[in-house]
């Protein structure tokens, strides 16, 4: 059967695995929606860990030979499947700060507009009340 | 900025004006160019003194948006650079909420002639017009296999749309009323599709694209690359880009 010193160092990978995803959760430094599937892997890690037979069922079940392959199978898909979430993650970022870019530039133009006119319309304001006072005096 | 400019502002912000009167906007998307903005926006002053210069700053380290300021354009000023695509969306969005019924895009790199906007704004009912060269006029040449792209590209985008198109990817380009609608809020931004895309686009909308031949200047600064590796490169996203555009669903569900 399987070596116990493997067992004993795919536990205590899977735990600290399980415990890095918990402890950057807790510090809100990961958000939930990528943390989910980040604890999946690790307890699925762990109960692999734990019980390899499981393993050799499936990857008979489904004729797959040698157990390892259906491992790397595996891991394979799930990092394609977070890779492409993350990409389109980035894109989606990226697109908002495009736009908000763009806002930016809109909104400055405006801006540079109203205090050119507000400008122009104190400095009127500042004459007719000099050609005043020049009247009054 | 001049105080035709400021009531023309004036008017977008109360978001009335004319509607029946043609309004237009020529915008010169612009990354580092002090060299030649000024000039080019002189030009376009002289020869269209109806119409308001906006220059988009996309990001420029050097003097270009204080030069443009200078010589009497509106300027918009990027954060940091999105490409010619980025940059057109913003003024064509601009253009739209400010109630500007054209918008002509020229380079600012003095490239296109700004008196050649006449013939762009003479045709009638298109709804995007392309200044184009390898159309009769002009004696602009490109050779190797850039050239094979370029008539690729013209070759499916002309079968596409339905109406021959020698220079697809020209940005001496004309849009009216409808056009500007749409791309103010869809107008692709990455490589090659703010220019080939936006056609696909347009076309499927259901609006009109038409050419018209052009002269263009030599570049002032700069020379086109001849490299065979970036021809390559190059034709290799110009098939990319036909082919994004081609299975891209229309964009009108995408609205945020």
């Amino acid at each position: 059967m399987t070596d116990l010193r493997l067992t004993i160092f795919s536990v205590v990978v899977a735990v600290a695995a399980l415990v890095l995803v918990v402890e950057l959760l807790r510090r809100r430094r990961l958000r939930e929606k990528y943390a989910v599937i980040w604890v999946v892997i690790s307890i699925g890690t762990l109960i692999v860990a734990i019980f390899p037979s499981l393993l050799r069922g499936v990857a008979q079940a489904i004729g797959i030979q040698t157990p390892s392959n259906l491992l790397f199978f595996g891991s394979l898909l799930v990092l394609f499947a977070v890779s492409l979430q993350l990409s389109r993650e980035v894109g989606l970022l990226e697109e908002q700060s495009r736009r908000l870019a763009e806002e930016v530039g809109a909104l400055r133009l405006r801006l540079d507009a109203m205090e050119k006119r507000a400008d122009e319309a104190a400095a009127a304001q500042d004459a007719t009340e000099q050609q005043k006072a020049e009247r009054g005096a | 900025m001049t105080t035709e400019g400021l009531e023309r502002v004036e008017i977008s912000l109360n978001g009335s004006g004319p509607a029946h009167e043609q309004r237009l906007l020529v915008v010169l998307p612009a990354l580092n160019e002090q060299e030649s903005v000024a000039k080019v926006i002189g030009e376009i002053r002289a020869s269209r003194p109806d119409a308001d210069v906006l220059v988009v700053d996309d990001g420029s380290t050097d003097r270009t948006a204080e030069r443009a300021d200078a010589a009497g354009a509106l300027v918009m000023r990027l954060p940091f650079n999105l490409g010619v695509g980025g940059a057109m969306r913003a003024a064509y969005r601009y253009a739209h909420e400010s109630g500007f019924t054209s918008v002509v895009q020229v380079d600012a790199d003095g490239q296109h002639d700004p008196r050649e906007i006449e013939h762009l704004l003479a045709v009638r009912d298109a709804d995007v017009v392309i200044g184009a060269r390898f159309a009769g006029r002009g004696s602009y040449v490109v050779k190797g296999p850039r050239r094979w792209a370029m008539r690729l590209l013209s070759f499916v985008l002309s079968r596409i749309i339905g109406v021959p198109l020698t220079d697809p990817t020209s940005g001496f380009r004309l849009v009216h009323g409808r056009a500007l609608a749409l791309f103010a809020e869809h107008y692709p931004e990455e490589y090659l599709g703010d220019t080939v895309e936006s056609l696909v686009i347009a076309h499927r909308a259901g609006l009109s694209v038409a050419q018209v031949p052009v002269v263009m200047r030599a570049r002032e600064t700069g020379v086109a690359s001849t490299n065979p590796v970036r021809s390559a490169v190059y034709l290799l996203r110009v098939v990319v880009a036909v082919g994004l555009a081609l299975i891209r669903r229309r964009p009108e569900s995408e609205h945020r």
